[in-house]
């Protein structure tokens, strides 16, 4: 009964004696939401493509931010550095479509998920070898973003913003909706979704899959800098970061792997479903659930509706 | 030359149906075996200890995962977690029967794990390909966790971590710290055997065409009668057997102690890429992928001393993992079918020579 | 379409069905029993808003050899699959050897006795064509899983018994030369066969045959013919077959049924059939 009463009442009781607290809790979990939505957001549009899931979208936000750092500590001023980075993901999506997947197009899709997997293996000890595998601050303020902390006065408590959080949550709308308009209006957007349709028909009508590709993989390379420099300003710049890339996976499965906004709606429905989970839940079980309650979610939702919330229902044809 | 069928006439279904139908397979097999029982009297401690039981524990793990992925087609990314249930379950078992041999706990830890995999296998009824990657992971996350957070799976020790007690067979010690490494060497390689010899036996009858049947095409064999969730859970428990008596024997044979970091994700990704390298659906590829991954960090620090170079441990590390990156790649691009396909390549070629036409 | 094709006299061995070309067209076939082995009655099927199959009923009876012919997306593959359960239709019965069900489910059609082959080949790739045959066997073998641990005894006296039976298929169906080929790698008129065998294994009662001659040459057709044939008559199967050639289903089925739309427009033997009007206009198409 203590037990029935500890999951399914007390939660909710605290939640309504202390609002400003599950307001904070709130806006946490939102602001982790909109991020691990932007690392999916990379992994739709590759998917959407190219038919790869890949695996190393992940990777690629901490290794952008990680040469971005990396470089600045290096002696080269910040915005170079930027300007450089975004060259050397450049280099990395051609390099990706030269090396990986010219020489596997048309193998099953689960060949090129695995092939990903290499890929992240190959960026973290690349990384880590030109730029060491000590944890390094992100360079905030040279970058001229805010820091510090609002606070307002909020349903009789204080409920604190973190300026980094606001500024992330504005950039990644803004990217979100820059590139909805660019799939929507741009003669290179329909290309994509014509590519995404299906490989051959795209290729008949004269589209040429490498340019796309290489078209993706630097966008996608663009978007994981920004949320490679959103997480890093909010801790630090490492390879650790990876465990929480990998939370842009359920995110992802819970929207659907081909829609941008179920990205996004995932993204903040794992976001605040951990938060609030790990606050009011997670003292029952000795805390630290955030591991895993993020897989669980999408788990559940996947049982119901296999295809995630957002994905085309699949009939099988045989 | 030496190497062929000529003249080996099978005379029964049986014969021709066994493991290995040609004598000189059968002969080479035989060698193999009477070297590694050999080995403890010619090799050192550090091969035994450092290079010949953690190789042969890896490849029992990879032997697990590649009945999974390589024969029924699930991928899976929660192998760690399966492996630390059983070491974690046998680490219990010995504490509350420390009168039964250990090497019987070993193997019925690996039981648990079976359980548990059975349970993390539900979903792929409904889920497939990445989605179930992906719910694969809720089992990793899930059980790293419990090792954790849960006092009592390692006896509430202050470490947080398991302490492997000693424990003998014949009288002579095979875990804990006074453990000589040729007993726990001839006890890894008799367990392994064993459960390699089980595994063949499995993949070449009937279970072992009805995993491939639903890798190839789930949808044709469910429609010539194979029960669909029968037969991915049962092959979600055999590769969580596997994995969990590799777990038990990893820490209680090889480390001697653990934490919960020995089964995080990236020994689950150690091992898919053994068997990715090793090549799916293949037992002595398993061994292949196990030993080229397991000795590369290993040839990377000895090695490069040789020609005068010395070479940082961090550098090291990091280059293993790029090296692994780029060979898993150049794997799937030039041999997707991995060592093993090359191994029966040349065995063809073998076969052949010196007349190839 | 194009009446009788050449190689007409080539597959028209079955000396019952000679005879019965010039007797009463409304008499049962040569070697039916008359007794419905299968019978599917108002059946429905949707895709959300789609409707794949409206309404159909037309029955096979033992023995039989059935044709199921319909332009493309007529709703005939569609139809198999709601025969043996893998699609679910929304309205109707199925009737299988007397017992009445709203829907099948794919494991009681096969331990049912309704084997399947498909038409583009779903063959188990990485197999050989003797483990792809053998896998038909599923369903017979009995060894549970802790015989199957230690493979000699028992569990292996089983796999000999039932490697004899397959060896049977594999050299009805004259493909002892491929026996230990990954079928992936086989060209695609006897992958076809090997589907065929696979199907075979599984000792059907009814067999779905899905365009079982498509994308074959002529030699290969009048082979697959003949093995047609040869089932029905040796083992007393009856088929139910979708196939284009229009010469090919005249030659072979003793009765037709006519989908277009997925709809039943006409059902007969094939010579009131090709008489029908409306099968010549979904054919031919009809001036407005």
């Amino acid at each position: 009964m203590t037990i029935l009463y500890a999951i399914f009442v007390d939660p909710f009781v605290q939640m309504a004696g202390a609002p400003d607290l599950l307001v904070q809790a709130l806006w946490d979990g939102l602001v982790s939401g909109v991020l691990y939505a932007l690392i999916a957001l990379g992994f739709v549009l590759i998917f959407k493509a190219s038919g790869v899931f890949n695996f190393a979208q992940g990777i690629m936000v901490v290794f952008a931010a990680l040469t971005l750092v990396g470089l600045h500590e290096k002696g080269v001023p910040a915005f170079l550095a930027l300007a450089l980075t975004v060259a050397v993901m450049f280099v990395l999506a051609v390099g990706v479509e030269r090396v990986v997947l010219r020489p596997l197009v048309n193998q099953p899709d689960i060949i090129l998920f695995i092939a990903t997997f290499g890929l992240t293996y190959f960026l973290i000890g690349f990384g880590e070898l030109i730029f060491g595998g000590n944890p390094k601050a992100m360079i905030t303020d040279q970058l001229f973003l805010p820091r510090g902390v609002v606070d307002v006065p909020m349903l009789g408590g204080m409920v604190s913003f973190q300026k980094i959080d606001i500024a992330a949550a504005i950039i990644a709308s803004l990217m979100v909706a820059g590139l909805a308009v660019f799939f929507q209006n741009t003669r290179i957007g329909r290309a994509l979704r014509a590519v995404a349709d299906s490989h051959k028909a795209a290729l008949s009508v004269g589209i040429s899959l490498n340019q796309i590709w290489v078209i993706v993989w630097f966008a996608a390379g663009l978007v994981a800098l920004a949320a490679g420099i959103m997480w890093g300003a909010r801790s630090e710049v490492s390879f650790a970061l990876e465990i929480i890339a990998l939370k842009a996976l359920p995110v992802l499965v819970l929207g659907g792997l081909t829609s941008v906004p179920g990205a996004i709606i995932g993204g903040l429905i794992i976001g605040v479903g951990e938060k609030l989970g790990e606050f009011y839940w997670g003292p029952l079980v000795g805390g630290g659930i955030e591991s895993w309650l993020a897989y669980f979610i999408a788990l559940a939702v996947l049982l119901v509706r296999p295809q995630g919330l957002f994905g085309e229902k699949i009939i099988e044809r045989i | 030359m030496l190497y062929r069928e000529t003249g080996q006439f099978k005379t029964t279904y049986a014969a021709d149906m066994a493991v290995f139908p040609l004598r000189q397979d059968r002969i080479g097999l035989a060698v193999i075996l009477a070297a590694a029982l050999t080995l403890p009297f010619v090799a050192g401690e550090y091969m035994l200890s450092a290079v010949m039981i953690p190789l042969l524990i890896f490849a029992l793990a990879t032997i697990g995962l590649n009945l999974l992925v390589g024969y029924t087609g699930l991928l899976s990314l929660g192998t760690a977690g399966f492996m630390g249930v059983g070491a974690y379950a046998c680490y219990k078992l010995t504490t509350f029967f420390p009168d039964v041999n250990i090497v019987v706990w070993i193997l019925v830890s690996g039981f648990f794990s079976a359980g548990v995999g059975a349970l993390f296998g539900l979903p792929s009824l409904r889920i497939k390909g990445f989605y179930l990657a992906v719910a694969t992971l809720a089992a990793q996350f899930f059980l790293q966790w419990c090792f954790t957070r849960i006092p009592w799976l390692y006896n509430n020790n202050i470490s947080g971590a398991i302490e492997v007690p000693g424990r003998t067979l014949f009288g002579e010690f095979v875990t804990g710290p006074n453990a000589s490494a040729e007993m726990r060497y001839l006890v890894v390689l008799a367990v392994v055997a064993l459960l390699t010899w089980i595994a063949s036996n499995l993949v070449h009858g009937r279970i072992g065409r009805s995993w491939m049947a639903v890798r190839d095409m789930d949808i044709a064999a469910e429609l010539i009668g194979i029960r669909l969730l029968p037969t991915k859970l049962l092959a979600f428990a055999v590769s969580s057997f596997y994995c969990g008596v590799a777990g038990a024997l990893m820490v209680f044979l090889w480390y001697g102690s653990a934490e919960p970091e020995v089964f995080s994700i990236n020994q689950s990704f150690l091992i898919l890429f053994m068997v990715i390298i090793g090549g799916l659906g293949s037992l002595i590829g398993s061994f292949f992928g196990a030993a080229l991954i397991y000795v590369l960090p290993i040839a990377l620090k000895a090695v490069p001393p040789l020609f005068g170079l010395s070479i940082a441990a961090a550098t090291v590390e990091h280059m293993t993992f790029m090296i692994v990156g780029a060979l898993i790649i150049g794997f799937l691009i030039a041999e997707p079918h991995g060592l093993a396909r090359l191994w029966q390549t040349g065995k063809q070629k073998l076969r052949t020579w010196p007349f190839p036409y | 379409m194009n009446g009788p094709g050449p190689n007409e006299t080539a597959m028209r061995k079955a000396e019952p069905r000679a005879e019965r070309a010039d007797g009463a067209p409304s008499a049962p076939p040569g070697r039916s029993t008359g007794e419905v082995l299968l019978a599917v009655e108002n059946v429905s099927l949707r895709f959300g808003g789609v409707k794949a199959i409206s309404d159909v009923s037309f029955d096979i009876r033992k023995g039989e050899v059935r044709a199921i012919i319909g332009p493309n997306g007529a709703g005939k593959t569609s139809m198999l699959n709601v025969i043996n359960g893998f699609y679910h239709p929304q309205d109707g019965r199925i009737t299988f050897k007397g017992e009445t069900r709203s829907k099948m489910r794919p494991s009681v059609a096969a331990a049912q006795g309704i084997a399947r082959t498909f038409q583009n080949v779903a063959l188990f790739k990485g197999m050989t064509t003797l483990d792809n045959i053998m896998t038909g066997r599923a369903l017979k073998m009995r060894r549970g899983f802790f015989w199957q641990l230690w493979r000699h005894g028992p569990a292996m006296a089983e796999e000999v018994e039932h490697r004899k039976f397959v060896e049977e298929i594999i050299d009805f169906l004259d493909i002892e030369a491929v026996r230990k080929v990954p079928v992936g790698k086989l060209p695609y008129g006897l992958q076809k066969r090997v589907e065929l065998g696979r199907a075979l294994a599984m000792e059907p009662e009814l067999l779905l045959l899905d365009e079982p001659m498509a994308g074959m040459n002529l030699e290969e057709k009048e082979d697959m013919c003949r093995f047609i044939l040869d089932v029905n008559n040796e083992f007393g199967t009856t088929v139910a077959l979708i196939e284009h050639d229009m010469g090919v289903v005249m030659d072979l089925s003793d009765r037709v049924v006519v989908l277009e739309y997925g709809r039943k427009i006409a059902d007969g033997t094939p010579d009131e059939v090709k008489r029908d009007q409306k099968v010549i206009d979904a054919y031919l198409g009809v001036a407005h």
